[in-house]
């Protein structure tokens, strides 16, 4: 017997669904830890293999253990803050940065739905924390507010590497915001909806609504490959990972925004800069690869694409040199905007004729 | 529940519209007032238009006050402590209760907004927050619409030929 699966509502079942609410908030938090501490680890493993050495290999099996060795010794180190910083700003400047970058993963659907029968009733979560109508504005509203975090550490700090770092991050970051947002926008004119989840439907049909290339997917990345480069290149440049790190470039500022930060605050802005990178994969996943469309099972998919995309990113750190500031504004404002307007208009003509 | 989130969101977004004015050091400022856009936002959600609070949160919280406390730290008046003055204390903060007044008036009486009008919650959930706006701005109100951009496009190009020195 086949039985239509009800959705969960929290006016119907109101423990049930908070119960599940809270087991898919826990289950997506700690993935997302789990993959930051890891992620570490594998830039560190790859970085090292890239320039013929081993990378860590002390700490547990093949170094495995490394990233925790390595929190537990940040978490104990002596936190100062300087005598002029502003106290309260200091404080919550990691937080600021940290929470938008954790709370995008929210909107953003891992797999398909799961059924499970519940006092003879079946039910059908899907593996998504909530789908907002507006996920991706959503995530646009979050990068947004994640400038704040490195704005106010450059700020309070009061020191000029910091404040140098802080300046170059926003100018970086609020340019390179207009050139994704826009990329973006192509997306929403394919598939007329904003919601995620929505999008992902969308690309599971045959390519190009054609019947008989039904083994390819409808991946937005083959109909938008301009858009793809351009989220992809300005994403790098928004969660400022090299070739676009500016803002801390070691051999020039220190370590920039955070010099003056120590002890799990310095942390936090290391496990943020890893979270935006997972969040930036999982965006550009769900956005033009389709997902957790695949030949496997549903967050296996996703899991892999995304792994895919972080590793991409690794390797582009280890094989770029970093650009130097003129050029970031160069090709933010003058080969990426342009570009990117023009592929809206582009893809709408094409919208018109086809 | 919905009336203690309301409740508790206006406290919080009084308090620091108050503080705004009220602390010395431009950062705290700057600080309590994307508290209140944030405020703002979650109004907006409670009123069913989740559009327009994602756009208060990204034009005017992730873009507008990002350019203020840009500004804020490229003339490094972090540390600085604004100096108290009182010049047309007493006129503006008559005005503003005033338009604070006849706002509030207006809204009550139904003028400003169309309670009477043909937006109603059931329409929102069926045809979607966003497409109606898209509709209302490229529709029913392109040509004001397009007037607001060319006003816009003006202000840039001015900026531009102001910045350059030569042109």
């Amino acid at each position: 017997m086949v039985m239509t699966p009800e959705v969960l509502t929290l006016s119907q079942t109101p423990w049930l669904f908070t119960g599940v609410m809270l087991v898919k908030i826990a289950v997506a938090f700690v993935v997302t830890l789990l993959i930051v501490a890891y992620a570490t680890w594998a830039e560190r493993k790859i970085i090292g293999r890239m320039q013929t050495r081993m990378g860590p290999t002390m700490t547990g099996p093949k170094g495995l253990l490394q990233p925790i060795a390595d929190g537990l010794k940040l978490f104990f180190k002596e936190d100062i803050i300087p005598a002029q910083a502003h106290y309260f700003a200091f404080i919550l400047a990691p937080m600021m940065i940290l929470a938008p970058a954790f709370i995008s993963i929210a909107v953003i659907p891992f797999g398909g739905n799961i059924h499970f029968t519940y006092d003879g009733t079946l039910y059908a979560v899907p593996m998504q924390i909530t789908d907002l109508n507006i996920g991706v504005l959503f995530i646009m509203a979050m990068a947004g507010l994640g400038v704040y975090g490195i704005v106010l550490a450059g700020l309070a700090s009061n020191s000029k590497y910091a404040l140098l770092g802080g300046i170059r991050a926003t100018a970086q970051m609020i340019s390179y915001e207009l050139a994704v947002g826009l990329s973006i926008i192509a997306i929403f004119m394919l598939s007329e909806t904003l919601s995620l989840r929505g999008i992902v439907a969308a690309q599971q049909l045959p390519l190009w609504g054609i019947e008989s290339l039904s083994f390819i997917p409808n991946w937005y990345v083959f109909c938008q490959p301009l858009a793809f480069g351009l989220f992809v290149v300005g994403s790098m440049a928004e969660i400022n990972r090299t070739p676009f790190d500016l803002p801390e470039a070691e051999t020039e500022l220190v370590s920039g925004f955070c010099t003056e930060y120590s002890a799990m605050k310095y942390a936090l802005f290391f496990m943020a800069e890893y979270a935006n990178m997972i969040t930036v994969s999982a965006v550009a996943t769900t956005l033009f690869l389709g997902g957790w469309g695949g030949p496997f099972f549903g967050w296996m998919n996703f899991l892999i694409k995304v792994f895919g995309f972080m590793f991409f990113f690794i390797r582009i750190r280890a094989t770029f040199p970093r650009l130097r500031y003129d050029q970031l504004m160069f090709l933010g404002w003058k080969i990426m905007l342009p570009l990117a307007l023009a592929n809206v208009v582009l893809s709408g003509i094409a919208i018109l004729l086809w | 529940m919905e009336a203690i989130l309301f409740y508790l969101t206006a406290t919080v977004a009084i308090l620091s519209a108050f503080f705004v004015t009220k602390c010395r050091n431009p950062v705290n400022s700057a600080l309590n007032l994307v508290t209140t856009f944030l405020c703002l936002a979650v109004f907006y959600v409670m009123l069913e238009s989740p559009f327009m609070a994602a756009i208060q949160i990204m034009v005017y919280a992730g873009a507008i006050m990002v350019l203020i406390v840009f500004v804020i730290m490229l003339l490094n008046l972090g540390l600085t402590v604004k100096t108290r003055y009182s010049h047309g204390l007493a006129t503006s903060g008559f005005l503003s209760a005033l338009v604070l007044l006849i706002t509030t008036y207006m809204v009550r009486a139904g003028e400003a907004t169309g309670i009477g009008g043909d937006v109603t919650s059931e329409v929102i959930s069926s045809y979607g927050h966003t497409e109606l706006i898209g509709k209302a701005m490229f529709v029913d109100f392109l040509l004001p619409f397009e007037i607001a951009s060319i006003l816009l496009l003006v202000a840039i190009v001015g900026a531009v030929i102001l910045s350059k020195r030569e042109v």
